[in-house]
């Protein structure tokens, strides 16, 4: 068991980061996942009202993936650590 | 079988069958099994040196040096890949697409301890599921639990069968006498059972 940081050394630097541009977090569709779940985990994951959450669960739906959220690499990476708990299929990127 | 009902307080409760019991907690095993996989052993973050290494010897500091550099070079060594097993590799999948590299640390830093939330949210399952069917009382916490542990199995079940969107098609297309028929069955049991799950605590 180790208390280290772990967060200090990770190995993305400052050369790759391109700080004017935000991280999104990106859930994709899947033949599985239920639309009234994956809108209960919009709703209630990100606190995202009832409307909100169903249009981008509509948006994932028919345009196969939807950007869910935006921010810091860090707080995407935590979003999208929390989704794939719930059996979503997400990513991060950077935005382009 | 019956609906999910809403309690006070956010939980949900429903009356389960010896069978409806038995089953989803047949179900769930191989789940857990699948979250221990003996043959894969979770990443972990950082210092990975085993106990089977020598005690280091008090070095001088060029050995000194020696060992940090291999210490370094393995700590940088090659992220953990995504699992083999398709269904375990769709439980934790990649969180960077198109860069093996990120996708790699994200998992050796995150990997083990999404494995024991999902081994967690199946426990809770098996705990409150009674042996011999009759009512169940879920806690609002317990019905998040059940949420994500039926949608784990619905998912081993979904890479299993290469289930599509369409999978009443798929299932009404099988011959009747195909092997497949009772597992598409559970399938959509498995849906309808966490559709009056979500419904109930989000009424």
């Amino acid at each position: 068991m180790s208390v280290a940081p772990a967060e200090v050394d990770l190995p993305w630097s400052a050369d790759e980061v391109t700080p004017d541009k935000p991280w999104l977090t990106i859930v994709w569709n899947d033949p599985v996942n239920l639309m009234s779940y994956v809108t209960y985990v919009f709703e209630h994951v990100f606190g995202y009202p009832r409307s909100k959450a169903e249009k981008l669960m509509l948006d994932v739906h028919h345009k196969g993936k939807a950007v869910v959220a935006s921010g810091t690499r860090e707080a995407m990476e935590r979003n999208v650590e929390v989704l794939h708990g719930y059996g979503l299929w997400a990513t991060v990127r950077q935005d382009t | 079988m019956e609906m999910f009902r809403p309690m006070k307080g956010g939980g949900a409760s429903v009356w389960l069958s010896a069978g409806e019991a038995t089953l989803l907690r047949t179900l769930v095993v191989p789940v857990m099994d699948l979250l221990n996989d003996p043959d894969r052993p979770a990443p972990s973050a950082g210092q990975a040196q085993s106990a089977e290494q020598a005690p280091p010897e008090p070095a001088e500091s060029d050995d000194l040096f020696d060992d940090l550099e291999k210490m370094f070079n393995e700590t940088a060594a090659t992220p953990p890949e995504a699992p083999a097993d398709p269904v375990l590799a769709r439980l934790l999948p990649d969180a960077y697409q198109d860069d093996p590299e990120a996708a790699g640390e994200f998992r050796k830093y995150t990997e083990s301890s999404l494995r024991e939330a999902k081994k967690y949210f199946a426990q809770t399952m098996l705990e409150t599921l009674p042996p011999k069917g009759g009512r169940v009382k879920l806690t609002a916490d317990q019905a998040r639990d059940w949420l994500r542990a039926l949608n784990d199995v619905r998912l081993m079940f979904g890479v299993r069968l290469e289930v599509t969107e369409d999978f009443e098609e798929q299932l009404a297309s099988l011959d009747p006498k195909d092997p497949r028929v009772a597992a598409f069955e559970v399938y959509g049991w498995l849906g309808a059972v966490q559709e009056s799950l979500v419904r109930a605590i989000t009424h």
